[in-house]
């Protein structure tokens, strides 16, 4: 690592460290407002009286459970038929075509569950209507619903026989509304003023300095590509004289993509693409934006269950393990691709790895450098926000092991928002059932015990992704359809398939984007992947939430084993690594480690 | 269930219009009267019309223009309407093919300059719209354009200098020559 990249890693993580307390007490009070008379709670009686909304009514589990799913169907119904109707819609100065069934589903599935995978590009496919009434609105609903879920949990610590864990439809409007809004819209203005698109105008074509000439291929008279040998595409000169600027309402979408750890771009190239981070600032905020909320909920579980060190003990083993997991990847894309360094045209040798921008700069662009996209990749895996600003399937083996590794932890590393402080909450409820079969103890955790019935929601929700993850990566290795998407040989193809299933069991949605996902076959299984990698955990972890709650608080004594400072960090951060580890090894030995070893030795 | 369907219906519609219409239509509003320049693509105009964007590169390969990094959009390079990268592996055989032919394209038409080609100069960029080369880029292609307009290496460095920024605060990013600007400037010099 260079002078830049430790001094930008340790700007990112102080600048982190100096906002996510004031935000996560702010989160905290948001979450637990009364009946006092402020402005607030007048707009919001309006509201919950229009919606026919009970204030106070408390819901168990089960019912919480109902009403998330019931809303996230809600949106999965509006974005698919948003996509499917858009041709007739408005806002759609392109004329974008319906987009088909199969892509439509996978996206609105890919947009409710967070996860936001783009089968599709962007700036060829959806209509400005379909940007903002389907994808924005669920960049903001997704997000509420994971902060809800995790705030469910956060109550069952907190509370002690209750038979409620709170009111899903105020959670929902509570998280969108005071929290989410306020932040994407500020974000965005900023967004806006450094050159991210914020309009509605039709595409601009621009007469460009020099005449593009390039190949275009030749179509028969039935508008298919003619081949001269088979698999030969014939090519007819042509020359192109402008260039099409895309446009839209691209900043207020990019602001919650990156707050709500949503990460679908407006453009394919997503956060690699000018028009949606334009400089390297901007690049800071982007990624500062992502663990912003993740990070911030730590603190706020700990101000809700009364005992700050708790909720900077998560927060620890979060940064902890981002950290070492962020060195790694800017160090093994900083070492650059041996094999182009072997290049010889003549005698010497004939591409400098070492200039200014050293390293692997294949699909990294050149105002972020190798350490500031290594860094945005380590960050958008770790959460599970999915944007990219470089083409992860064009890192070197185990730089690009890095974003695959975090997603397969189970996007715990501070995560996706809520997602990220209830996955990490189920780690713990773990790591203190493996503490305490250690020391012999019945095992507590904030004053709760931890019994069968929680350690059978724990295992549900820890092995859920998993089991997708592999078996899918199974599926696709064995079936002609599978094999056919893959676009790079060897190892590296394997790569490929076990980054697009871990990415959608782990609702991140970043891709070895040479994987050609918009077919049938990888639409049905990504989206099976995408549904139960979400809601496979969210209802064991707010089943857990019910049953926590309704216990009694057993006090603390000598004998308690204490679940914050730094024994219980390391006891944490071990769980994670060895449940990922036993996962995912031999997986990972038939993709990375492999090809990292074909890189580095033969010559 | 029916209890939980008209809150689930009426908040979901509530919540639609104001996080799916209301509040992009404010941004856009904002933004159209405090930054209409850059919510609206950072347009560069020349002779009153526009001729590109600040942020999108163009794809420049006559020997009197810079060229810019590599772009893997389909069909032609630079394809704004198509934003890609090539999503080659670190292995893939036709990465090392493609970086070598960049490489002799360059030296073909260069054909005195041994010095080794700075990387960022044949690896295709992310996005396949990047604006911008690395200093030592542009540096390595002074010579070739300052023979092709007939003018002084020093003139050349000194515009190359002109459009070259540092990293963002001094801290952020990399330090960077923008293709596009550093053309217009030496098409403003000799026409």
């Amino acid at each position: 690592m260079n002078s830049h990249a430790w001094l930008l890693l340790g700007l990112y993580m102080t600048v982190l460290l100096l906002v996510v307390r004031p935000l996560g007490l702010h989160i905290a009070r948001v979450m637990t407002m009364d009946d006092q008379a402020t402005p607030v709670s007048g707009f919001e009686g309006a509201v919950f009286r229009v919606c026919g909304i009970r204030r106070n009514a408390e819901m168990g589990w089960l019912n919480y459970a109902l009403a998330v799913l019931l809303f996230n169907a809600l949106g999965l119904v509006a974005v698919y038929a948003l996509q499917r109707l858009q041709f007739w819609l408005p806002l759609n100065p392109q004329e974008m075509a319906n987009v088909s069934p199969g892509s439509a589903f996978n996206t609105a599935v890919s947009f409710v569950t967070n996860t936001n995978w783009q089968g599709y590009d962007g700036e060829s496919t959806m209509s400005y209507l379909v940007q903002m009434l389907g994808l924005t609105v669920q960049n903001f609903l997704s997000a509420a619903t994971g902060i809800a879920v995790a705030i469910a949990l956060v109550r069952g610590f907190a509370r002690h026989s209750a038979s409620g864990i709170g009111n899903a439809w105020v959670d929902l409007f509570r998280v969108t509304v005071w929290i989410l809004l306020p932040l994407s819209l500020l974000f965005a203005l900023f967004l806006a003023s450094q050159g991210v698109l914020q309009n509605f105008a039709a595409y601009q074509e621009v007469t460009t300095l020099e005449a593009t000439r390039h190949g275009n291929a030749k179509l028969d008279t039935d508008g298919r590509p003619l081949e001269d040998d088979p698999g030969h595409a014939v090519a007819e000169p042509a020359t192109a004289p402008t260039q099409t600027l895309p446009m839209g309402p691209v900043a207020s979408q990019v602001a919650i993509k990156m707050l709500g750890t949503n990460g679908g771009g407006f453009f394919n190239a997503n956060s690699a693409h000018p028009f949606e981070n334009p400089t390297p600032l901007v690049n800071f905020l982007q990624m500062l934006s992502i663990f912003l909320i993740p990070g911030a909920l730590c603190l706020a579980f700990g101000r809700l269950v009364g005992d700050e060190r708790q909720g900077w003990t998560l927060f620890a083993a979060m940064a902890l393990l981002f950290v070492a997991f962020a060195m790694a990847a800017i160090v093994f894309e900083q070492q650059g691709n041996p094999r182009l360094a072997q290049i010889r045209v003549g005698e010497t040798a004939s591409v400098s790895t070492t200039a200014l921008t050293d390293g692997n700069m294949e699909g990294k662009e050149t105002r972020f450098g190798i350490a500031d996209s290594a860094l945005f990749a380590t960050i958008t895996t770790a959460a599970s926000c999915g944007a990219v600003n470089a083409m992860h399937d064009s890192f070197t083996p185990l730089g690009g092991a890095v974003p695959l590794v975090l997603m397969q932890l189970g996007e715990v590393v501070f995560g996706g928002v809520g997602s990220g402080l209830y996955g990490m909450l189920v780690f713990a409820v773990l790591a203190v059932f493996i503490a305490g079969l250690m020391i012999g103890r019945t095992p507590e955790y904030l004053g709760k015990k931890i019994e069968a019935h929680e350690m059978k929601m724990t295992c549900l929700a820890i092995l859920a992704t998993p089991l997708l993850v592999l078996i899918g990566t199974a599926i696709a290795v064995m079936t002609e359809a599978g094999r056919a998407g893959i676009a790079n040989p060897g190892a590296h193809g394997f790569s490929e398939v076990l980054y697009a299933l871990s990415s959608a069991a782990n609702n991140n949605g970043s891709a070895f984007a040479g994987l050609s996902a918009n077919t049938p076959f990888y639409n049905g299984l990504l989206t099976v992947a995408m549904c139960f990698g979400r809601f496979a955990v969210i209802i064991p972890v707010l089943a857990m939430a019910g049953s926590l709650a309704a216990k009694q608080r057993v006090a603390v004594t000598a004998g308690t084993l204490p679940t914050h400072g730094p024994l219980f960090v390391a006891l944490l951060i071990g769980v994670v690594l060895l449940v990922g580890l036993l996962n995912y090894v031999p997986a990972l030995a038939l993709g990375p480690l492999a090809e990292h070893l074909a890189l580095w030795s033969a010559r | 269930m029916r209890t939980l369907l008209r809150p689930a219906v009426s908040l979901f519609v509530l919540l639609s219009l104001l996080t799916g219409i209301l509040y992009p239509l404010l941004v856009t509003g904002v933004a159209r009267i405090a930054f209409p320049a850059a919510a609206g693509g950072s347009l560069i105009n020349r002779d009153g019309k526009p001729i590109g964007s600040a942020l999108i590169g163009q794809n420049f390969t006559d020997a009197k223009y810079f060229w810019g990094r590599p772009s893997a959009t389909a069909p032609m390079p630079y394809n704004a309407a198509a934003s890609s990268g090539s999503n080659l592996g670190p292995l893939n055989p036709a990465l090392v093919a493609a970086v070598r032919s960049r490489v002799e394209t360059l030296r073909a038409a260069d054909p005195d300059n041994r010095r080794p080609v700075p990387i960022d100069l044949v690896t295709a960029s992310a996005s396949g719209l990047d604006p911008h080369i690395s200093p030592a880029a542009a540096d390595y292609q002074a010579q070739r354009v300052a023979r092709a307009r007939h003018l002084g290496i020093q003139a050349v460095r000194q515009l190359i200098a002109e459009n070259t920024e540092g990293r963002d605060l001094g801290v952020f990013g990399e330090a960077r020559v923008h293709v596009l600007r550093l053309n217009l400037a030496l098409d403003a010099l000799t026409p």
